[in-house]
């Protein structure tokens, strides 16, 4: 990941909405009132989920001043957390882990999967289904790799089978189940894949 | 079954995989929120001791004595409020523990706020999640609000006369935050840039007031801790490296899982009894990553014998960490491996300080260049250089942490990456570095 | 006193110091980047890495708190090592283009790695490269050179207090911008060219001037507000290339503004160069003699009585007393300097200089200011309110609306009558003053002027004084006087009769003078009749736009002279080149003129009228210090309280005076802050 770029076509302005202002509110009180500066992370975030899960500018503005804090402090910190999103992403946003553990497993294959699929370069929205993924690093479901995430939800314990399933279904709109995709209970062992370890020594 | 392996009545996590349960109902049917009240009652002296007694090592990486850092907190509330920040940031690559507490477990964790709040005299208490781990907050959420319900949370918490608030606070995605001064940053509304120590967070932490920052696993063993006494907990495992740990296997195992295990158990059965044996089987072992990414890896060699407790592996050169167990078998190209390690630290250096920022970008370059058979022998050389000067030089951990894989690489696979090098000259014809004379000429074309 | 160990010396050293301190205090050089004196400790450049008795690693000495017993090594393996480390990681990515850099010669980073024998880096693959940001008309950018040690970042929200410089993005990735890409919005974003240890910020304005080594250093003194913030003046080949701040922690620590750095591109512009004589409304190239001809007929044809002078915002001391000799004369005693009515009384020094002295700012609890703008007015004292700001949460109140300061502060009111509340105890805010210990009252000239000025100014005297505010150890009482020139004008006591009334003014605009000599004077509102004016300055300006007689002399770079500060205090400005032209040093043209006059009189010699000067200041004590303190005299008020609206007038911040008002990189900030102020 280079310098997160902001993108070229901003709107002009940015007002939360009544049910995030409401939330603002109940955030704010989580901090103590000369803190509230605290708040701007999940104000942030806020506003990305209310732009279509990007950030403009305005809305950095606005929140500096809801927080009365300068404009280049927000700046900074929406450019330093890599949650946060600077330019239009896809309506379907996929994350593919690709560090270490989920390497060993086989995150290349769901890299590959997505520039098939998807689009063949990273942040580019898809030309069918509005779609777009990007690499990131461990999202801590090592144990269940491979893995990726779709907006909010994890995938997990994926091959190149039910991820080119998912992929398809994303495309095509069509509903999809989070968690693992080896049918087993969250993180425990799978007994059926023992090889009876003991009998190597 | 061995000596060393875990008795299910000793088990702390019992719905780790969620088959019980999650909500507070079905906690507290598995002994959650059992006598608080009359615990906190002992007072905070005997809570510390018992602590103390356990021996309890945090479980966030470092492994500090969990009762010793409660007791630098001030004794009496000054003019200044106290905190308790839980760290449930987890990003250390092949660690996915406290996710699983959150989800499953979240009473031991909340209960276990409350007990640690009253012990360090805070009234507050933030628990900072990564804010990848949305649903796993929101669930968290609903825990709290189910204990507040009962009354367990908010004002004379659960009948102990002290008034207790947790709160969710998200990360939105930086693997430094998990420093916990970084991660006080970053709940101010800053950047996530660690501070420099001295003052510590027990005396100046979060707003500037005292403030003890403890991982999610070790709040959540606490209240099982203090019901049945810290000479239990300090019954199993072996002295110093006390209690039963939660490992998360992860990599080229048959069934990657979480476990709880008894600290000190053989790596070899730890991923046979409970992970399925390594793929290709035991011999087709490369190397294992013991403790996240930030721990040196250990070749087959080693791995046959150690046992995974704090101390044998420090003796090893490498660490217990958060336990997030990485297993590499020998189909996969190690160089690569470590590479991708390298380039997460590069990805995740936070800037501030000089060594990291420009150092982890530079030993990730120098592996890449050798995973793709491009570097030279003094290339290796300076690797080893780089890391050096990494190394403790910089204001965190994460200095040591980028530096240690690397140096863990060197130090057991040399042979094979000298195999990959290539004579000098070959490569200085090579890397197309055009030599920088100033911006502005090179951006005008006919310069 | 605490004792610590460095180098296997024992040293003491004060409580609160860092081993880098104390280091300093041992004699031991630290090699830095991120840590400067004056601004908070970042501890991320790691080049001051030593060390420690008992610790495993080295620490970074910046950021350490010395402590008893400690045992610091600076000398060992450990540190050379981890130096020659962190050089190496610094340059790694830094371009190798000093021969084109703006900074050699004075870059941190090219003499440290001389110093530390790393002169390169083994970093081979390609180099990051870094956009250019734009950071205004004064700050040239070049980022690729930074070294991120937020120098500027610290400088800007710290010091400036104006959070607009951030690094934004992480890791290998971060860069340092203003928010989008705008200019600082600061009469001091200059500074962050001297802070910047490389050549990431230069001066725009310099860019590819003249190298460090080529260039003629002179100490001198600034005289663009009255201030009097010490600087250096960089000639080559006499001609003023850049301004530089010296260090006086006494007045402007390390930093000026940027009025004060960069108007001096002014002093080759429009300057005068020949006399010139106005014949038929059109002005003429004349000779020196034909000039003085003109005076010497003039000064005869028309009575004493008619003939007045005006003395401007930044002459020196000697020359205001060789006028005033020329004045006593030609037997006329209309002499002014202000440029507009404001009260002023000269009875005793007290009345008109800052009491509580710009380093007392920092001692104060509270801080009160009546019409006054302290930020455009004195900048570099505005800095220092700013400091204690920062640093005591001192609370600011203020009298009247003075706009965006660089603190917060409350209007308690903004008329005359708020005032008088105050001094009656009527209010709230009295509680407060009264309750604090050292209190700062800042008397600005927009209240001054007001028709109560004097009432105003009266009765506050002697409730500071009532209240044990003026005493020995400290008083309160604090006039913010606007020029250069005000308070030693005040001391030679060039007023009509050497009395600080209104005569002046009322004579002037009753149209009572035929003859009017203008020395340096720009600023004084005149509705010219047909009198006759001359003027006498450096810069074709105001003044001489309604001359009919024009004498070129020299700017403040190009002749000595005696200047007292707003605190009283007297320092020297020195010639750093030579007057343009046929200019002449103003007490030299003054001689010709008394030759021209009178044959036999003798010639000023200029170090007597420098004794004769000091000897007329009040209070005065020694070069570069305060003066003497005084107890105050109260006296009898004879006017009435009007209640009046306390207006603070708007200054025209990078065209207030002749210099700045020809500076074209004075008139580009001026043009960018007024579209920012606009747009927003
Ligand atoms: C770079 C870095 C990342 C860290 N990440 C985490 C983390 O994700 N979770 C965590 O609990 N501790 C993390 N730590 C350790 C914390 O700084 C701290 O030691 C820990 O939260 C203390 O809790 P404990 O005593 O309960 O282990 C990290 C440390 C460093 C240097
Ligand atoms: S621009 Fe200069 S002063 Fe600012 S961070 Fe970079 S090197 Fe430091
Ligand atoms: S001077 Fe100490 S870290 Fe930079």
């Amino acid at each position: 990941m280079s310098l997160k770029k902001v993108h070229d076509k901003q709107p002009d302005n940015f007002e939360f909405n009544k049910k995030n202002s409401e939330e603002i509110d109940i955030i704010l009180k989580r901090y103590p009132k000369k803190n509230k500066k605290s708040a701007v992370m999940p104000l942030l975030y806020l506003a990305q989920k209310q732009n279509n899960n990007w950030i403009p500018l305005a809305a950095m503005k606005h929140i500096a001043n809801l927080l009365s804090m300068p404009y280049i402090s927000v700046y900074e910190i929406a450019t330093f957390y890599s949650m946060y999103n600077l330019a239009p992403v896809g309506k379907h946003f996929i994350q593919v882990c690709t560090t270490t553990p989920c390497l060993l497993r086989g995150a290349d294959k769901i890299v590959k999967l997505c520039k098939e699929k998807i689009s063949p370069k990273e942040n580019e929205i898809s030309k069918k289904g509005d779609c777009s993924w990007v690499e990131v690093e461990c999202l801590g479901a090592c144990v269940s790799a491979p893995m990726i995430q779709i907006n909010d939800d994890y995938y997990e314990d994926l091959d190149e089978k039910n991820t080119s399933e998912i992929l398809e279904s994303l495309i095509n709109e069509k509903p999809l189940k989070p968690g693992s995709y080896r049918g087993r209970k969250n993180t425990s062992p799978e007994k059926k894949f023992f090889t009876n370890g003991e009998k190597h020594a | 079954m061995e000596k060393n392996m875990l008795k299910e009545e000793n088990k702390i996590f019992k719905n780790l995989y969620n088959e019980y349960g999650w909500r507070i109902n079905d906690s507290i049917k598995r002994d959650d929120w059992k006598n608080t009240g009359s615990i906190i009652s002992k007072g905070r002296e005997w809570i510390i001791n018992e602590i103390k007694t356990s021996e309890l090592r945090g479980r966030g990486g470092a492994g500090f004595s969990t009762g010793l850092k409660w007791s630098f907190a001030p004794k009496e509330i000054g003019s200044r409020p106290h905190y308790l920040v839980i760290n449930a940031d987890e990003s250390e690559p092949g660690t996915c523990k406290d996710r699983d507490i959150i989800r499953f477990e979240p009473q031991k964790l909340i209960e276990g706020c409350l007990i640690a709040g009253y012990a360090v005299n805070a009234h507050v208490c933030y628990i900072y999640i990564r804010g990848e781990y949305l649903n796993e907050g929101k669930r968290l959420q609903e825990a709290i609000n189910q204990a507040y319900e009962k009354k367990f949370l908010g004002k004379n918490a659960c009948g102990s006369g002290w008034d207790f608030d947790i709160h969710i606070h998200y990360g939105a995605g930086a693997y430094i935050c998990g420093e916990e001064t970084a991660l006080l940053e970053s709940m101010e509304g800053n950047k996530g840039q660690p501070r420099l120590k001295p003052p510590f967070p027990a005396l100046v932490g979060l707003y500037g007031c005292p403030t003890i920052v403890n991982n999610v696993e070790t709040i959540a063993v606490v209240p099982t801790i203090l019901r049945r006494g810290g000479k239990w907990f300090a019954s199993m495992g072996k002295p110093k490296n006390t209690g039963s740990k939660i490992f998360c296997i992860s990599g080229n195992v048959n069934a990657p899982c979480n476990v709880e295990e008894e600290m000190g158990v053989p790596l070899k059965e730890l991923i046979e009894k409970h992970a399925g044996g390594v793929v290709g089987g035991w011999d087709n072992l490369q190397a294992v990553i013991p403790g996240g990414s930030s721990m040196p890896l250990l070749p087959k060699k080693i791995c046959d014998t150690i046992t995974m407790d704090f101390d044998s592996l420090i003796e090893n050169k490498s660490g217990l960490g958060t336990a997030g167990i990485v297993v590499i078998n020998k189909q996969q190209d190690i160089v690569a491996c470590m590479a991708r390690i390298a380039r997460f630290y590069k990805h995740e250096s936070c800037g501030q300080c000089t060594p990291c920022r420009e150092g982890s970008g530079w030993m990730w370059r120098i592996l890449d260049r050798v995973a793709k058979r491009k570097a030279t022998y003094s290339d290796v050389n300076l690797l080893e250089d780089v890391t050096k000067q990494i190394e403790g030089h910089t204001i965190c951990a994460f200095g040591e942490g980028s530096a240690w894989p690397v140096q863990g690489l060197l130090r057991h696979f040399k042979e094979e990456i000298d195999s990959r090098c290539r004579e000098e000259p070959l490569v200085k014809k090579k890397i197309n570095n055009p030599y920088l004379v100033d911006q502005h000429l090179l951006e005008n074309k006919n310069a | 006193m605490p004792k610590i160990t460095i180098n296997g010396k024992e040293i003491d050293f004060e409580k609160g110091m860092t081993v880098l301190q104390a280091c300093e205090l041992a004699d031991v050089e630290i090699p830095r980047f991120c840590y400067h004196e004056k601004l908070s400790i970042a501890g991320n450049c790691r080049m001051c890495l030593v060390e420690m008795e008992k610790s495993a690693k080295p620490i970074a000495s910046c950021a350490m708190p010395a402590a008893e017993g400690m045992n610091i090594k600076t000398n060992t393996q450990m540190v050379e090592k981890a130096r020659k480390g962190v050089m190496e990681f610094l340059l790694a990515n830094h371009p190798l283009d000093c021969p084109v850099c703006d900074q050699g010669g004075e870059c941190d980073l090219q003499d440290q790695s001389l110093y530390y024998g790393v002169d390169k880096s083994r970093f081979v693959e390609n180099k990051r490269q870094v956009k250019e940001k734009y950071m205004g008309p004064l700050i040239k950018t070049q980022m690729t050179r930074c070294i991120h040690c937020t120098r500027c970042v610290r400088f800007a929200t710290e010091v400036a207090g104006v959070p607009e410089i951030g690094a934004i993005g992480r890791g290998e990735n971060m860069e340092i911008t203003t928010y989008l890409e705008k200019s600082m919005e600061s009469e001091l974003s200059a500074n962050v060219i001297d802070l910047c240890p490389v050549g990431a910020l230069t001066s725009k304005p310099y860019a590819f001037e003249a190298r460090p080594w080529e260039l003629k250093k002179t100490e001198s003194i600034d005289v663009m507000d009255s201030v009097g913030s010490n600087i250096r003046v960089d000639t080559y080949n006499w001609e003023v290339k850049r301004i530089l701040p010296r260090l006086n922690n006494e007045i402007n620590e390390e930093w000026i503004s940027d009025k004060t750095r960069y108007s001096c591109d002014g002093l080759l512009k429009q300057r005068l160069d020949v006399p010139y004589i106005k014949k038929n409304n059109k002005l003429y190239k004349s000779s020196w003699d034909e000039a003085l001809e003109l005076i010497s007929k003039k000064f005869q044809e028309i009575n004493p009585d008619e003939i007045a002078g005006h003395i401007g915002d930044m002459v020196g001391l000697e020359n205001a007393l060789a006028f005033k000799k020329l004045f006593n004369f030609i037997g006329s005693k209309n002499l002014e300097f202000r440029e507009k009515k404001f009260y002023l009384n000269s009875d005793e020094k007290m009345n008109y200089i800052f009491n509580s002295s710009i380093q007392g700012i920092e001692e104060s609890d509270l801080i009160l200011l009546i019409g006054t703008n302290p930020r455009h007015e004195a900048t570099m004292l505005n800095a220092r309110i700013r400091k204690t700001y920062v640093r005591k949460k001192v609370p600011i109140y203020s009298i009247g609306d003075p706009g965006e300061l660089t603190y917060d502060y409350q209007i308690i009111g903004k008329k005359t009558d708020d005032i008088l509340k105050i001094i009656k105890k009527e209010n709230d805010f009295s509680k407060k003053l009264l309750s604090s210990k050292k209190p700062i009252i800042i008397i600005g000239e927009s209240a001054l002027e007001l028709k109560s000025g004097e009432y105003i100014f009266e009765e506050i005297k002697k409730f500071l004084k009532q209240n044990n505010f003026i005493t020995k150890d400290w008083n309160a009482l604090n006039v913010l006087v606007q020029n250069a020139s005000t308070v030693g004008l005040a001391d030679l006591k060039i007023f009509p009769n050497e009395k600080s009334d209104y005569t002046f003014f009322d004579k002037l605009n009753g149209g009572k003078f035929k003859f009017l000599y203008l020395l340096g004077s720009d600023n004084l509102e005149i509705k010219k009749t047909n009198e006759f004016v001359i003027y006498q300055g450096s810069h074709g300006d105001r003044g001489a736009e309604i001359a009919d007689l024009i004498l070129p002399s020299a700017a403040y770079t190009e002749q000595n002279s005696l200047y007292e500060n707003l605190e009283g205090r007297v320092q020297e400005c020195r010639k750093a080149s030579y007057p343009i032209g046929e200019s002449k040093e103003d007490w030299k043209i003054f001689n010709s003129i008394i030759k021209k006059l009178d044959q036999n009189n003798k010639n000023f010699k200029f170090e007597l009228l420098r004794e004769e000067v000091k000897e007329k200041i009040q209070n005065f004590t020694e070069i570069n210090e305060l003066p003497e303190k005084t107890l105050a005299n109260i006296k009898d008020i004879k006017c009435e309280f009007i209640s009046e609206k306390i207006l603070i007038k708007p200054l025209d911040y990078y065209y207030s005076n002749s210099i700045s008002r020809a500076s074209k990189t004075m008139s580009e900030c001026r043009q960018i802050n007024q579209t920012v102020r606009k747009t927003g």
